[in-house]
């Protein structure tokens, strides 16, 4: 495998053995974080089934009052009476750490704090199915508020748990079998090496002791002496 | 400061703008790149939430798709007065795919 390209040395294999121990506890710990992030995901996009379906709801009916109320009034008075809206509603945001993931969070402000002031027309030339189709649309607002959080987390979560769950992945059948891989390569390579230095050592004291004590000459003359005493 | 802004076709979203929120109007039939352009446009300026309608969403699926790593804006399909196609739940259905692998929240309403 990938042991064509690494130093069968002695402080690779120091230097592997701790990369494959990081890898090993980074491993154990995205696996946590995916297992937490998955759960909570699970969590929130059952609230965000929960909330869309409500919001989904609401805007139809309120829809149908609207129709209603156009029903009864010329398109001129209608946009007449949108035309200068009262109120505003603005914003803040916060940014609140689910595990990591930036999870934005709404608070709404309205302009004027007047409940009324969704009314921006005069009630004397608009009929009143108007009134209730705004009021209706202004119940759930909050709800709609509550939907876009809810559904943006769902949204940033699952792009966290996708790229953990690569990075677990990559990990599990990449990067560690790699290293043990190369791990048991570099081992094996190294013994191979004592056992033939070795060898090597071995076979040099031979012949440094035949040189010095002419061991092989000395057993030839002795061979021949002891032939020559059977022979007479 | 955050403002709120509303897109679709003009009948369904013009309620919108009683309660405060900015309503941006898109010509029916849509044309996908105008209002693409439109969209892209808003998300530069300082709307954190955007509601799109259905039948807007199915024409801008892709441009939408693209702001969904993104922490601000949030955009996020309502029905309109067409009535509902789906396209909201379709999204979050998008979400529960990505992050598991396959529906499991959803699936029950598929054997329905």
């Amino acid at each position: 495998m990938a042991a064509a390209h690494v130093n069968p040395t002695r402080m690779e294999l120091t230097q592997l053995k701790r990369k494959l121990g990081t890898a090993m506890r980074g491993h154990k710990l995205l696996k946590d974080k995916r297992d937490e992030l998955m759960r909570q995901f699970l969590d929130l996009v059952r609230e965000n089934k929960v909330l869309r379906e409500r919001v989904e709801q609401g805007i139809q009916s309120a829809n149908k009052n609207f129709v209603l109320a156009r029903a009864v009034m010329s398109d001129e008075t209608l946009k007449t009476a949108f035309l200068a809206p009262k109120q505003e509603v603005f914003l803040e945001t916060d940014v609140k750490n689910v595990m990591s993931v930036e999870i934005p969070q709404f608070h709404y402000k309205t302009r004027t704090s007047d409940a009324n002031d969704i009314y921006s027309y005069g009630f004397a030339f608009t009929s009143a199915d108007l009134d209730d189709a705004v009021k209706s649309l202004a119940d759930i607002l909050p709800d709609m508020l509550k939907l876009a959080e809810c559904e943006k987390a769902c949204q940033m979560m699952a792009t966290e748990i996708e790229k953990t769950r690569r990075r677990v992945n990559a990990l599990e059948h990449v990067m560690i079998p790699e290293m043990q891989e190369n791990i048991r390569y570099i081992t094996m390579k190294l013994d191979e090496n004592e056992r033939s230095t070795q060898v090597r050592l071995m076979k040099v004291k031979d012949m440094m002791l035949e040189q010095t004590h002419h061991y092989s000459s000395r057993y030839d003359r002795q061979a021949a002496r002891d032939e020559a005493v059977q022979e007479s | 400061m955050y403002k709120i802004a509303v897109m679709g076709d003009y009948d369904s979203i013009y309620g919108f703008a009683a309660l405060g929120l900015d309503i941006v109007p898109v010509a029916e039939p849509f044309d996908p790149e105008a209002a693409g352009r439109k969209l892209r446009e808003m998300a530069g300026k300082d709307y954190a939430v955007i509601y799109i309608t259905e039948s807007l969403a199915a024409v801008l699926e892709e441009e939408i798709d693209s702001y969904r790593m993104e922490k601000l804006p949030a955009i996020i399909p309502i029905p309109g007065v067409s009535g509902n196609n789906g396209m909201g739940i379709k999204m979050v259905k998008k979400s529960v795919e990505q992050a598991v692998g396959t529906d499991i929240v959803f699936q029950d309403k598929n054997r329905r």
